[in-house]
């Protein structure tokens, strides 16, 4: 269809959409970073870097991301070839919807359902000490392990999902012939799967990365008071010290280095930002 | 190591074992939530003092139950308005994206189609502070230009549907994208020839090739919108979402009333994946 009377139909929503919402809200973000009582200025960012809590806390984000990142890709990977090579293919479908169903419940439902199984008085408390393994209940919320299963727990679809469909185009017949030729497991680990597979680990890794660096909610309630997350930090500057400008200058900071480690995951696979969501 | 390997018995057992501790894991908590919603106790936790309803049906004044928790159930309302409104946006402003790159061709839809993958990679955190402040910012120039103080520019229930609105389209563009992909567009060219217009050949030849796609992209944006907490928490007013009221509740303690409720969500949750699971599976297209 050539340039008909429906383009501009098309058009103005769409604009609409990405200029209001998109664009200018974040042009805004970067402006308003800059701003500080009166005049434009640079303290917003100095603060960042001369208060130790501040970048302490963005780096301690940054690395726990990357952990939680790898935690989630070590467990995916064998789940992920259990579905696609060793179970058997009529219980694909149930085994998949069986891995999707809890990541529709909202998020919040599964922390909750976390911290009545692992608090002080919690379920796995009650057990432990009904057995006698324990006297006294043990205290396993509120610590930065359990705050990291919290974050695979939550994010662990994102990364099984794309591990499913780059193993599901696998041939077998190349995990047979290695075999036959003698290949050991971590061999054919190294050699042939994680390789095939590559494509698959870079967007989930990608997806993953972003959705615990910018999550909330798992930090602040299995956390608890010295999770010491950055989007913590970004919401206290914004609603319990009112500080906007510095609040501006943070999330700026958070979307800086999220854009560069998905850009940089993209350029070292060559792939599109496109491509991630399919 | 595969199916069509022989394998030892004990890779067989202990790969079977490690899969179901890996569903116990996934399900564990959603199932202890769903039960201790039934026990006879003032806190959520064990141990088991008996089955009762009273979490959901009690009207107190002890204990109140989830249908007779006024607050609660407002929070309920405002988060299905919300999501009502939310996936109404974002089929109708999807569906326009979809068109309008996958059929028209203009100067700058490169970057267009980068800002229109944009919300993928931005934190919700970082949306929800954006467009607070942009918010803000406008509200702020009415009120010095004009005098006009306006309920819109301040975090508000239809500040709340932007904002979700804004991220959520991306995705409901993206699903019904891929199917219009595989649209063969001889059919759009034999109802012109055929002397329809081109706003004729998209109501009765393409959208109902669309149809399933914008149902299922549909109900997907009503899920990501009933549940969104990360944008919400910063662009909520005076009638908080119930993700929103979820968690100030959790946070100053709890008390069984949330297990009702979450067992509400989940039977609900899990009824809209599975229609909508088996839906598109008969269609044989996985959303």
């Amino acid at each position: 269809m050539k340039r008909s009377g429906m383009f501009w139909i098309f058009i103005t929503p769409v604009l609409l959409w990405l200029v209001l919402l998109i664009f200018l809200p974040h042009l805004d973000l970067l402006l308003l970073s800059f701003r500080g009582d009166a005049s434009w200025t640079l303290d917003n960012y100095r603060n960042f870097f001369t208060e130790p809590i501040y970048w302490l806390t963005f780096v301690r984000t940054a690395l726990y991301s990357i952990i939680t990142t790898l935690l989630t890709l070590i467990l995916a990977l064998p789940v992920a070839l259990y579905v696609t090579k060793i179970a058997k293919p009529g219980l694909r479908g149930f085994l998949m919807v069986l891995l999707m169903l809890p990541f529709w419940v909202s998020e919040l439902v599964r922390i909750y359902g976390w911290m009545i199984l692992l608090r002080e008085s919690g379920v796995l408390n009650y057990f432990l000490q009904s057995l006698g393994l324990t006297n006294q209940p043990v205290e396993m919320l509120y610590n930065d392990a359990t705050m990291i299963m919290g974050l695979v727990y939550t994010s662990m679809l994102f990364m099984v999902i794309p591990l499913v469909s780059v193993m599901d185009s696998l041939d077998n017949s190349l995990i047979e012939a290695a075999c036959d030729l003698g290949a050991s497991k971590i061999c054919i680990w190294r050699t042939i799967i994680i390789p095939h597979c590559k494509p698959g680990i870079v967007s989930g890794s990608i997806v993953v990365f972003m959705l615990v660096l910018g999550n909330y909610l798992t930090p602040n309630l299995m956390g608890g008071k010295n999770s010491l997350w950055f989007t913590e930090q970004i919401y206290n500057q914004f609603i319990a010290s009112f500080n906007w400008n510095q609040g501006a200058a943070f999330g700026f900071l958070l979307l800086v280095l999220s854009s560069a480690i998905i850009w940089l995951g993209l350029k070292l696979t060559g792939q599109r930002l496109g491509e991630l969501s399919s | 190591m595969i199916r069509s390997l022989p394998r030892s018995r004990a890779y067989d057992r202990s790969f079977t074992l490690f899969m179901v501790l890996y569903f116990l894991f996934l399900f564990a908590p959603l199932l202890v939530t769903c039960v201790l919603a039934f026990n006879n106790s003032d806190f959520p936790s064990l141990p088991w003092h008996g089955f009762t309803l009273d979490w959901f049906f009690s009207e107190g004044p002890k204990r109140v139950g989830i249908f007779a928790d006024g607050e609660n159930l407002r929070a309920i309302r405002t988060s299905f308005q919300t999501a009502v409104c939310v996936s109404i946006l974002c089929v109708i402003v999807g569906v326009c994206a979809a068109f309008l790159f996958e059929q028209e061709n203009f100067w700058g839809k490169e970057l267009l189609y980068f800002l229109m993958l944009a919300p993928l990679v931005i934190p919700g955190v970082i949306l929800g502070i954006s467009l607070l402040l942009g918010a803000n910012s406008i509200g702020v120039f009415f009120e010095d230009e004009f005098g006009l103080d306006l309920e819109i520019f301040r975090p508000s229930f239809w500040l709340v549907v932007f904002g979700q609105f804004s991220f959520i389209t991306t995705f409901v563009t993206l699903v019904i994208s891929a199917r219009l992909r595989k649209f063969d567009r001889s059919l759009e060219e034999a109802a012109l020839n055929l002397g329809a217009g081109p706003f004729e050949v998209i109501v009765h030849v393409t959208l109902p090739y669309l149809r399933s796609s914008i149902i299922a992209a549909g109900a997907v944006s009503f899920l990501m919108s009933f549940e969104n907490f990360n944008t919400t928490l910063f662009l909520v007013g005076a009638r908080p979402t119930l993700p929103i009221n979820l968690y100030l509740q959790v946070r100053d303690g709890s008390t069984p009333v949330i297990n009702a409720i979450s067992l509400l969500l989940i039977v609900g949750t899990f009824l809209l994946a599975l229609v909508n699971f088996f839906y598109n599976h008969n269609k044989n297209q996985m959303v």
